[in-house]
């Protein structure tokens, strides 16, 4: 039976599970400043639950924030941001601890420039260039996720920012099933002998679960054929064809109309592929977090250590062990299930056997306080999806003369969302060196000067001025914002930013590598790296 | 309201400035704006908007559309809060467990932004007449139920004028912002009546509702969710634990018998992974959810609202899908219009059928085929100047009585060639209207 709070966030456990939820109740979140972005971005984690935040702004709310922020209200007006926000954010959800801080960034972090390091994520929101990069050196070093969010006029930017991110539960919309079609285990071979097809009356025939019809005729084909399964388009037809003619036929002489044969059919294309150790997990299990290992690496890492000796033993991952469901009769299906289940349990507890051996040989002890069984179930049971995936640091960012490939083709495109990064790293600079948005006053006035930085910043990537001219127009757009924040972007933003989040904290879910910009003139997203 | 405050609510106010700037500046990115001082007046206190659903979408609509200058806003949704709303219904609290969605939300957002006029309306969009629905420029649903999309899709269609020419009273169109979540996906689509594909244009792009055959739930269970169908579909009524009681999937008993029995049957069956909350998800037949989706399908709408309000940016043409599980995407497509639309092409839909097919196999095509989707169609038609109703389905006196006329072939009942059928469901406010064509001689020709 659920408790309250299991019933209040019913929804989204059926999304992240209860530990999923765990991570989100174990973090401390930091806001640098309450725009519209940023208190957006913070409601879209309150009311999930995570276990507390902090708001660093000593603005003082004025009557331009009430009008695009839901969290700062006329009533706050003469306080800082801070307050204001915090206590309003606060009201979402009594679960989750809220502090406002008192000073400014720059004087916390003067006072103790480790201010910011004991926090889960950094989310920062219009933060000036050099403090910007100052904090996020700082933070990379203690390998903390920084996330900076920004809206400008009908456009919105999220950078990620952090040096690694291990995500065992990628969820994957869509994947390959663990057959073992073409390296049945010995136990399934045992089993698949105890069946034999032809002798089942005709109820039992049309009840027998595809991937047994799969196995079967896979052998029988592979004796016709020299051995071999069939591996090209072709050949998987022909394969196809030979299970199809193997159905019952009633008194004509048709072919009567077998469900699971059908099932059979339909499968053949994706069950016959044989992919042993995914390229993605062969790159993890050969990378050097996984082979040079050390008492203070991840689990994450030793859990890859472990299994990458399970695949030198084995040549093959552990057996996930689940199957899609099938038309069967249930003890069929059953049985078939638990043949698989059974050997997806032996895999694991030999996992877990090589995690015990990886620490011993750490000269450290394995306790379940370094993880949990159900964490080695986890991993085992994903080993075939596993990802990895890293970030360019924001000193590289800013100090590369020469930006990715998804960013130097945009300057080939018109069209690209990318060129909106080029310019509104150009209008950063411009703030940088005017301490204002440009076209805060005036359009016109400002389009030249923010020019002058954009073509800096281009220049200092190698890139020819008579490239320049699709910038051109987001430039002059981004004078006509001056700096405004609307709500319905901000809010848009919100929302990715804080599932970004959210899957940093529960290690659940591929996060976005690096960059991400919304228009919402088209509307389009597109994620790119910087 | 703001009385005291009326400084903030002007159109003068640095409130506005963020918006300001985007309507009266030009634009190069869309050269066709023209910059204009009346609209922020227009959208603070002429434009009617109506929202539809005051739940996950509903609260963000109202967040965002106050926020982008949108003070008059009408707001329907029919059901009371619940505590597995609060994870991302953010207008409501602890204390307000139990209350209408649509007052709460009203109330808050009334509250919170200075102006705000939202006025709550505790009830069904099919309660609500024409007129209600012709006060508004634009409607935005954020609903949870194709039947209501698809009702009120059908409503504004129905409100389209045409001039003596047949061409379309530009005043008459109401544009429908609609958008949908489940989970980490969503959709949001711009629907201009009797221009753009309407929401019946595209129902195949809603399948119908998967169910598990009813020969795997009584004989061959293989999942727990067929352990739990079964009790639901068969033993709940065999063994009526709750005196005659109908499954309420809010009742925690409720769902604890079923629960317990679902358990006893999969361990006849030697089958793994009945748990509380499975049950509850499949008698419910939840959906999860969280806040961040809502948020961005929310305000992907309002965006639009925006630029159909303003013109400073042409409208999306006309549906985006997102989905952030893997990274972010979202692809945004332009829908086409089906001009054999049951609901805005105004031509009847041709149905073919042999002579001796019988009623009950057209009135199953109507539910089953995928661009028709019917609930519980009733239809009547027209014989010898006089009106006979076919099949009844909304009164049960009348059902009972029609019921006879199902077994009967359509020639029997005196249908002809190129008869028209005329057609009442749940899923439209108005009836439609199909014409028979038997096939019987179409081989010959």
């Amino acid at each position: 039976m659920p408790n309250e709070k299991e019933k209040k966030y019913d929804r989204q456990l059926r999304l992240w599970g209860n530990h999923g939820q765990q991570a989100l109740e174990d973090s401390q979140i930091c806001l640098l400043n309450a725009t519209a972005t940023g208190t957006e971005i913070m409601k879209n984690l309150v009311l999930p639950g995570i276990g507390g935040f902090t708001i660093v702004d000593n603005d003082v709310v004025s009557m331009q924030d009430v009008g695009n922020n839901f969290f700062l209200t006329e009533d706050f007006i003469g306080s800082t941001k801070a307050q204001a926000a915090t206590k309003l954010l606060k009201e979402l959800n009594p679960d989750v601890k809220g502090v406002a801080a008192e000073e400014s960034l720059a004087t916390l972090l003067e006072k103790d420039p480790e201010y910011l390091c004991k926090f889960s994520i950094v989310i920062a929101c219009d933060v000036e260039e050099d403090t910007l990069l100052s904090l996020s050196n700082k933070l990379w070093e203690k390998n903390i996720p920084l996330m900076v969010c920004i809206s400008y006029g009908a456009i919105g930017y999220m950078r990620l920012v952090f040096k690694e991110m291990c995500v065992v539960e990628t969820h994957p919309d869509n994947y390959f099933e663990d057959f073992r079609l073409l390296n049945p285990f010995p136990e399934l071979c045992e089993y698949l002998k105890t069946i034999d097809i032809d002798a089942l009356d005709s109820k039992g025939h049309s009840h027998v679960p595809y991937l047994v019809l799969l196995h079967k005729y896979l052998e029988e084909w592979k004796e016709q054929n020299g051995g071999e399964p069939p591996k090209v388009y072709k050949e998987k037809k022909k394969f196809a064809a030979f299970l199809m003619s193997k159905r019952r036929k009633n008194d004509k002489g048709a072919c009567l109309d077998e469900e699971n044969f059908e099932e059979a059919y339909k499968s053949v294309n994706t069950a016959l592929v044989d992919v042993a150790v995914p390229r993605d997990v062969k790159e993890i299990l050969e990378h050097e977090n996984c082979t040079n290992l050390n008492s203070d690496s991840k689990p994450f890492w030793v859990l890859c250590q472990a299994l990458k000796r399970f695949v030198d033993e084995h040549q093959t991952l552990p057996l996930s062990g689940s199957l899609p469901d099938m038309f069967s009769d249930s003890a069929s299906y059953i049985k078939l299930q638990n043949v698989y289940q059974n050997k997806a349990k032996q895999d694991m507890i030999c996992l877990m056997d090589n995690v015990s051996k990886v620490y011993a040989d750490l000269g450290c002890i394995y306790d379940n306080g370094r993880m949990s069984e159900a964490e080695i179930k986890r991993f085992c049971r994903n080993s075939r999806l596993l990802k990895v995936v890293r970030t360019k640091s924001l000193e590289v960012e800013y100090r590369q003369t020469a930006p990715s490939d998804d960013v130097t083709q945009s300057f080939h495109d018109n069209t690209s969302d990318i060129l909106w990064y080029v310019a509104l790293r150009a209008a950063q600079k411009f703030r940088k060196e005017q301490r204002r948005f440009p076209g805060i006053e005036t359009l016109e006035g400002d389009l030249k000067p923010l020019k002058d930085c954009s073509e800096k910043l281009v220049g200092s990537w190698g890139v020819p001025q008579v490239q320049l001219a699709a910038l051109d127009d987001r430039l002059h757009e981004i004078c006509r914002y001056g700096g405004a924040e609307l709500h319905a972007i901000a809010s848009f933003l919100g929302g990715v930013a804080a599932q970004e989040a959210i899957k940093l904290l529960t290690h659940q879910y591929v996060p976005v590598v690096d960059a991400l910009i919304y228009d919402g003139i088209k509307p389009s997203t597109t994620a790119f790296r910087v | 309201m703001c009385e005291s405050q009326s400084n903030s609510c002007s159109v003068n106010s640095p409130r506005w400035i963020h918006i300001r700037h985007l309507l009266t500046r030009t634009s190069a990115m869309n050269p066709a704006f023209e910059p204009c001082s009346e609209t922020l007046d227009f959208m603070l206190n002429h434009l009617k908007i109506l929202v539809i659903g005051a739940g996950g979408l509903g609260c963000e609509l109202l967040k965002d559309l106050t926020l982008s200058g949108f003070m008059n806003i009408d707001l329907i949704d029919m059901d009371t809060i619940d505590l597995s709303n609060l994870n991302r219904q953010f207008l409501f609290r602890q204390s307000d467990i139990g209350k209408p969605k649509a007052e709460v939300a009203a109330a808050f957002i009334n509250q919170r932004v200075p102006g705000a006029n939202v006025k709550p309306h505790f009830t069904k969009i099919q309660e609500k007449d024409d007129d209600f629905y012709r006060d508004f420029h634009i409607v935005v649903c954020g609903v949870d139920s194709i039947l209501a999309r698809r009702w009120i899709n059908g409503m504004l269609l129905s409100l389209l004028e045409y001039d003596s020419d047949g061409k379309l009273d530009q005043s008459s169109v109401r544009i429908l912002v609609d958008g949908g979540t489940e989970g980490f996906k969503g959709n949001v689509r711009v629907i201009t009546p009797g221009m753009s594909a309407c929401l019946e244009c595209t129902l195949d792009l809603y399948p119908p509702q998967v169910n598990y055959p009813m020969c795997t739930i009584a004989h061959t269970p293989r999942q727990p969710e067929h352990c739990v169908e079964y009790i639901k579909m068969f033993l709940w009524e065999k063994e009526d634990p709750f005196g005659g009681l109908p499954i309420d999937g809010d009742n925690t008993q409720h769902i604890e018998w079923i629960f317990n029995s679902a358990q006893a049957r999969a361990r006849e069956y030697g089958i793994q992974g009945v748990t509380y909350r499975l049950t509850q998800g499949v008698i419910k037949r939840i959906i999860p959810a969280v806040a961040s989706t809502n948020a961005v399908i929310a305000a992907a709408c309002v965006n639009e609202v925006f630029k159909c309000a303003t013109q400073c940016y042409t409208p999306m043409n006309n549906y985006m899908v997102f989905n952030d599980v893997n990274g972010v995407y979202s692809y945004t497509f332009a829908a086409e219009r089906n001009s054999r639309c049951l609901v805005c092409s105004q031509q009847p839909r041709t149905l073919n059928f042999t002579t001796d097919a019988q009623l009950r196999q057209l009135i199953d095509h109507l539910q089953q085929d995928p661009t028709l989707q019917m609930k519980n169609p009733s239809l009547t038609t027209i014989i010898d100047g006089k009106t006979k109703t076919l099949y009844m389905t909304g009164i049960p006196s009348l059902e009972v009585a029609t019921r006879p006329n199902l077994p009967k072939t359509l020639k029997e009942l005196g249908l002809v060639d190129g008869h028209e059928l005329i057609c009442a469901d749940v899923t439209s406010p108005t009836s439609l209207r199909f014409i028979l064509h038997y096939t019987d001689n179409d081989m010959a020709e």
